[in-house]
């Protein structure tokens, strides 16, 4: 028995020791064939000379580059392959992984996103060359916010919202008409495009109370048409296609950022920097996201919160148990409905311009997309979701190494999106249920010393 | 809502002498008075009155398809009935009329609490969120609706640690306590019925309705049921109201027993009445030979019959 309970270790030891050097080893033989397969197919290529007679081009590169490619493709595979195999042999340990993984990305990602500003501008050598990081991380930012606003509708209370687009444009909406209009400052109509998106949300819940799945996503996939439609056509009040423009912009609580003797840089003794504005952009659209996730983490340990996700798990029950199923789900739009209005007042104050055209279907599904990809109901697989699902096909745009490859005339912009809708199909196979799948209890047992 | 409360506050009957059938208990807790239930053609329940009696434990069975669930669905706001009324009684003096409340205010007012014949337990959530979804009332009003609450105010932290309390003294009852944070749809089949009840229990019900809590049991957890439904009478103020098919609890822990037939009240008495009652016999057994034969000879059936000899 003794031996029993102490060999295994050092063997699997000597496995994993040995695994690697193995692996490169037959990574490397893969890449040996290649080459024989390469030499007398790729290696030289024939063209029409000048005249008569054919003219050889030598095309080692790219020979040398499928080699390469099949090397790496091999080790991946082959490491994905015997970590499946250590996975499949000690399942348990994987959810505690996937949670502590989770433990351990939500701190980094948070400091990260509260540094980005400074090491756009240390990397890139200055604030100004640093925009277009500063650029795509309120984008990012304000998907993460959507998702975790969406979050709270399908992720907790389970209702399926396709049109939750409809009430990112009722807060851009409110800001661009109260402000172009009224006159009113961004800081006034933050906390009333809240509230008007709010109000929407339980306008949109009262009809859709008693329906659930199939029947749910439908009725709100209209109610965004809906809303983009009347947008469109109502031009006395919209401005219709043509959208409304010169929205004016962000002000340091008061201080607007400009040149001027009463402006941000001079009342704080600074030097004008037009990227100071996008920087407060930036901090601005994270603490709006970072509210969002802190009233839901808050209200998942509050009786509401444990309400909307018993609702998701069985209504019936809920009803028996002496719950209001009509409150219940119309606060759960709401709150949704009121981050995605603080959103897309945001949006406005930051484009300067709103138009129907940014409130379109697709970007319901690319928010529903963040929640059904984090995991639903998980705050941290949400925001890398929204990183991913927003930052990926950025970053493919910077895919020039590709060139190598597929010769001069590839253009790996064209193909961003189809290795983008790889790469999420891949995602759906091997975690189905989401980046983070397992559900953190809001409250343990444990607890109950403290 | 609120105006319908107020009109259910108004409406007490105490006057008005209980019109349920004689012998029924001195206080009851519940009285269904001509209770019908139709769905379209199908008369579930027909013209039912019983009594439930303060602090028993009353049963009410019959063959399948009799309507006992039926009854359950009426009493706990899932249906409104056809026809008939139900009273709760709460020990205060107030009285609601269950027909008319909104299906959570037969919870969340009267206080009637019930579980499922096929448990309806919220799967993915752990055993413990299971019960302090239960304690939804107290703990919504302790977190100020949630606004005192997101604020963080220390208010609703001591609300749900009392909570908590409770909750981890019922798991220690049902035997629980060491799964409390595992989901609850992990648990096995006994142990969810367990839990069920426990939640049920949590919400401080004057009546708890049990629909078939035995099924599925083996017979050491029916006597493990047995004795958790007796706690519940003795230790709380909480009467029974229950439905199953397992003889072994029913004759064992009742105090009353209800048989429903075809939507109607065949026998309603102590287990020792119902025992040797012959409808209920008849009921669940069939009659006898002879019986048949004296009926078919009644409405001149005899001679077809006994043509076609098995």
């Amino acid at each position: 028995m003794a031996t029993g309970s102490t060999t295994p270790i050092p063997v699997t030891d000597r496995a994993e020791a040995s695994a690697l050097p193995s692996l490169i080893k037959d990574a490397g033989l893969f890449a040996l064939v290649t080459l024989g397969l390469c030499v007398p197919i790729v290696s030289y290529r024939t063209d029409l000379g000048q005249g008569i007679g054919l003219v050889i081009t030598s095309r080692w590169g790219t020979v040398f580059a499928l080699c390469a490619a099949i090397f790496v493709l091999r080790l991946v595979q082959q490491l994905y392959l015997t970590g499946r195999a250590r996975r499949r042999a000690a399942r348990a340990p994987v959810a505690e992984g996937a949670s502590r993984l989770a433990a351990i990305l939500a701190p980094i990602t948070l400091v990260i996103a509260l540094t980005l500003p400074l090491l756009a501008a240390l990397l890139t050598g200055s604030l100004g060359e640093g925009r277009y990081w500063i650029d795509l991380g309120i984008l990012i930012l304000t998907y993460v916010m959507l998702g975790w606003g969406l979050n709270i509708v399908v992720g907790l209370a389970g209702l399926l919202d396709l049109g939750y687009v409809a009430f990112y444009a009722v807060g851009a909406y409110s800001y661009a008409l109260l402000s172009t209009v009224f006159g009113l400052s961004f800081w006034i109509c933050l906390p009333l495009a809240g509230l008007f998106a709010a109000a929407f949300g339980v306008l949109l819940g009262f009809p859709v109370l008693r329906l659930r799945g199939d029947y749910l996503a439908i009725v709100t996939l209209a109610f965004g048409e809906i809303i983009r439609l009347v947008l469109i056509n109502w031009t006395d009040f919209s401005g219709g296609a043509a959208g409304i423009s010169s929205i004016p912009r962000v002000s340091f609580f008061g201080l607007p950022f400009t040149a001027g003797e009463n402006g941000f840089a001079a009342t704080f003794g600074l030097n004008f920097n037009a990227m100071h504005r996008l920087v407060f952009l930036y901090y601005l659209i994270l603490a709006l996201a970072l509210v969002t996730n802190l009233v839901t983490l808050r209200m998942r340990r509050l009786p509401l919160g444990r309400a909307w996700e018993a609702l998701r798990e069985d209504e019936i029950a809920c009803r028996s148990l002496g719950i209001d199923t009509t409150i219940t789900k119309l606060t759960a739009f709401a709150l949704g409905a009121m981050f995605a209005g603080f959103a897309g007042s945001f949006f406005a104050v930051r484009q300067a311009f709103v138009s129907p055209e940014s409130f379109n279907f697709l970007e319901s599904a690319i928010i529903l997309a963040i929640v059904v990809l984090g995991g639903m109901g998980s705050q941290i697989g949400v925001a890398i979701a929204a990183i991913v699902m927003i930052g990926a096909p950025e970053l493919l745009r910077n895919l020039g190494f590709l060139k190598a490859v597929f010769g001069e005339g590839f253009d790996p912009n064209e193909y961003r999106l189809l290795l983008f809708g790889l790469a999420m199909v891949a995602m759906m196979v091997f975690r189905p249920r989401g980046l983070i799948s397992e559900r953190t209890p809001s409250v343990t047992i444990a607890e109950r010393g403290r | 809502m609120t105006l319908a409360t107020g009109i259910t506050r108004l409406a007490t009957l105490r006057d008005e002498p209980p019109a349920a059938g004689p012998g029924g208990p001195a206080d009851p807790v519940l009285i269904v008075d001509h209770l019908t239930m139709r769905f379209g053609g199908l008369t579930a329940v027909n013209d039912l009155s019983f009594k439930v009696g303060r602090g028993d434990i009353t049963a009410l069975i019959g063959p399948n398809g009799a309507g006992k669930t039926t009854v359950f669905n009426c009493i706990t706001g899932f249906y409104k009935p056809s026809e008939g009324m139900i009273r709760l009684m709460q020990k205060g003096g107030e009285t609601y009329l269950l027909e008319r409340l909104p299906g959570h205010d037969v919870n969340r007012l009267a206080r009637v609490a019930r579980t499922f014949q096929n448990i309806r337990l919220f799967p993915r959530m752990t055993v413990l969120e299971n019960l302090l979804v239960a304690m939804h009332k107290p703990l919504m009003k302790a977190s100020g609706f949630s606004i005192l609450g997101i604020l963080g105010l220390p208010a609703y932290r001591s609300a749900e640690k009392a909570g908590i309390e409770k909750a981890a003294a019922w798991l220690d009852r049902i035997g629980l306590t060491a799964r409390a944070d595992d989901a609850a749809g992990d648990l096995p089949y006994g142990d969810q019925r367990r839990l069920e009840i426990a939640r049920a229990m949590c919400t401080d019900p004057v009546l708890l309705c049990l629909d078939e809590p035995a099924a599925g049991l083996n017979p050491r957890e029916s006597a493990e049921l047995n004795t958790l439904l007796r706690l519940i009478r003795d230790e709380y103020d909480t009467s029974v109201l229950l439905i199953e098919h397992d003889m072994s609890v029913v004759m064992q822990i009742s105090d009353r027993i209800v048989v429903l037939d075809y939507g109607i009240k065949i026998a309603d008495g102590t287990p020792d009445d119902i025992r040797t009652d012959t409808r209920v016999i008849a009921a669940y057994l069939g009659v006898d030979d002879e019986e048949v034969a004296a009926v078919e000879a009644e409405v001149g059936l005899t001679g077809t019959q006994a043509e076609i000899p098995a």
